[in-house]
């Protein structure tokens, strides 16, 4: 199993230097192969878990229960301009 | 003073109760121990807030209107977050955040006066098995081996086990996702409860594998963790997949006798270099639990072999997708991109993550986000999930058959010295070989320090019960700790 580091490096949105993406590789496809070990189990007609313990989804009124706490939830961020998340430029 | 410490969190209550001791003094004494250690178990002191805490605890208390655990000086693992106080998750990428609202696992305690000592460090974002945090330093043992080398308190909650191991705390939080409270409990001697999935409220704790994790108690007794579970666990609306069911009074549940209760062992928990110490060992608290009644039954969990597997494609590809979150940009730490990019706001997330995560998250995160990818997701992911609902079922077989509990070894070898753990990481991952199946199940599971290895270290086993039956299963650990005796550390 060879893996695409790079592409895999991109989905995940994480930047890797040159020079780690070879060793890095050589990781990844250690757990891959440890896992692929998966394929010999005969799952016909299982269903996939969904929930590990039986469960309904709850349903709840739909009104608000929170909110005006726009300071408290800016408290944290790198940067901001007024009560908005401030990014990088994105369109010229 | 400092002998206070070596009180269980049982004793201490009921010396709080008869006003024999204050929660201040107590919290002074912890205080003291923490100060004056170098085990690294905290990540942030906040000896202030304790003080408070304790002085309010004192107040309650001479009015006799009191919680489960009031005036008990605990610690809290650093992934659940506490109003006001730093929450970093064990991470650089959390280093400065402040949470502006609580975990309701640490609400309930909060309610049932518990004493908040600090942060507790941990393996990063809770993936690791031996709490060396690049961040903010390892972890040590208090047991040391009989060649002197330093030992790992295992992880990830390695920092609440070597905190109450080391008598600076009576109780911490922990979590569990494949092993995170079991494994340390084990190496660090005392004891440690994965509840069933669903028993404690995840609202607030900072998530990795959601399907998986859970908060549970880790204390020296079994008692303890009977009480403190008590005080973790509730249902909580702000959890969808909490559970509604009363919380029983563990404690009660305690101290019956076990005669005619089954307990299976399983053929297939032989690992691969298993040393013969825990196979002893393992053959002991077999011997246990017959002396007290109860009838041993072999029993056969077929899937077991393929629970470790499972669990590196379900619990990367969850951690993939709730880490998407730390991107720069709400919370955390941000890197700009370079001044020429083409595509800042893309890179700004890439340097921001790649600065933020250590090796092993990163690697995680890929393997998610590998596994999730097109193409991949049917072989990976689906049979994953497929492969789960057999683990499980092998699980409620047994319990149909008759069974009430499983016993096994939790872990498959004593604690390593650091600077001695496995380079390779699938080899790192075979330290959960035990305690992830019953984390696949979703069931409750308790290591209890059952012995010491030839060199001095210790040694945990593990019971196995039927979901939210946390109580009988606490009942069954308690004839194993009897006969154990085992000798904790005192100060």
């Amino acid at each position: 199993m060879k893996i695409d580091v790079k592409k895999v490096a991109n989905l995940a949105r994480i930047a890797v230097p040159e020079e780690r993406l070879e060793t890095l590789g050589q990781e990844l496809e250690a757990i891959v192969g440890f896992v692929e070990q998966l394929s010999e189990v005969n799952t016909d007609g299982v269903e996939p878990m969904t929930s590990v313990v039986a469960m309904t989804q709850r349903l709840r009124e739909d009104i608000v229960t929170d909110g005006d706490k726009a300071e408290q939830i800016l408290a944290n961020a790198p940067d901001r301009v007024s009560d908005f998340f401030a990014v990088p430029k994105v369109v010229e | 003073m400092s002998d206070l410490l070596n009180l269980s969190l049982t004793d201490v209550v009921s010396k709080l109760k008869n006003k024999e001791v204050s929660s201040a003094e107590l919290t002074e004494a912890s205080i003291q121990a923490i100060e004056t250690s170098d085990n690294g178990a905290f990540i942030t002191e906040t000896p202030e807030l304790a003080m408070q805490m304790a002085k309010a605890a004192d107040v309650r208390l001479a009015k006799d209107d009191i919680g489960l655990i009031e005036g008990v000086p605990i610690g809290v693992k650093d992934l659940f977050n506490t109003k006001d106080v730093r929450t970093t998750c064990g991470s650089s990428i959390l280093g400065n955040f402040v949470p502006p609202y609580e975990s309701t696992v640490t609400q309930n305690l909060r309610d049932q006066g518990g004493v908040f000592l600090g942060k507790l460090n941990m393996d990063e974002f809770a993936m690791g098995s031996a709490n060396l945090n690049p961040t903010f330093g390892p972890v040590k043992n208090p047991w040391i081996g009989k060649d002197g080398k330093s030992l790992v308190p295992g992880g990830s909650s390695g920092g609440s086990a070597a905190s109450v191991a080391s008598n600076q705390v009576f109780g911490a939080t922990g979590t569990d996702t494949g092993g995170s409270i079991r494994q340390p409990a084990a190496f660090c001697g005392i004891t440690g409860l994965k509840p069933t999935y669903g028993r404690c409220s995840r609202f607030g704790i900072i998530a990795f594998a959601s399907s998986l994790d859970q908060a549970g108690p880790m204390a020296r007794t079994v008692a303890d963790n009977a009480l403190l579970l008590q005080a973790m666990a509730s249902y909580d609306p702000k959890d969808s997949t909490s559970v509604d069911e009363p919380v029983p009074d563990y404690s009660s549940q305690l101290g019956y006798s076990i005669k005619g209760k089954k307990i299976g062992i399983p053929a297939e928990y032989v690992a691969d270099g298993m040393s013969e110490e825990i196979h002893a060992l393992w053959q002991q608290g077999r011997v246990w639990l017959e002396s007290a009644g109860a009838e041993i039954v072999e029993i056969s969990l077929p899937h077991t072999k393929y629970a470790l597997p499972c669990y590196y494609i379900i619990a990367p590809a969850e951690a993939s997708s709730n880490l998407s979150r730390y991107d720069g940009v709400r919370y955390g730490v941000r890197v700009d991109p370079a001044a020429d990019s083409d595509d800042k706001l893309h890179d700004m997330y890439r340097a921001s993550r790649a600065a933020g995560f250590g090796d092993e998250v990163q690697r995680r995160i890929m393997i998610g986000a590998y596994v999730l990818s097109a193409g991949f997701y049917d072989a990976y992911y689906n049979q994953a999930r497929k492969v789960r609902t057999l683990i499980a079922r092998d699980f409620e077989n047994v319990f149909a058959a008759g069974v009430d509990a499983i016993l096994t070894p939790t872990t498959p070898s004593a604690a390593f010295a650091i600077g001695e753990q496995p380079s390779d990481p699938v080899q790192m991952y075979l330290n959960d070989v035990f305690t992830v199946p019953t984390s696949m199940a979703g069931l409750p599971g308790i290591s209890i320090p059952s012995g010491l290895s030839a060199d001095g270290k210790p040694l945990g086993l593990q019971l196995i019960g039927k979901p939210f039956q946390e109580g009988n299963l606490m009942n069954i650990a308690q004839k194993v700790e009897e006969a154990a005796a085992f000798p904790y550390l005192g100060v």
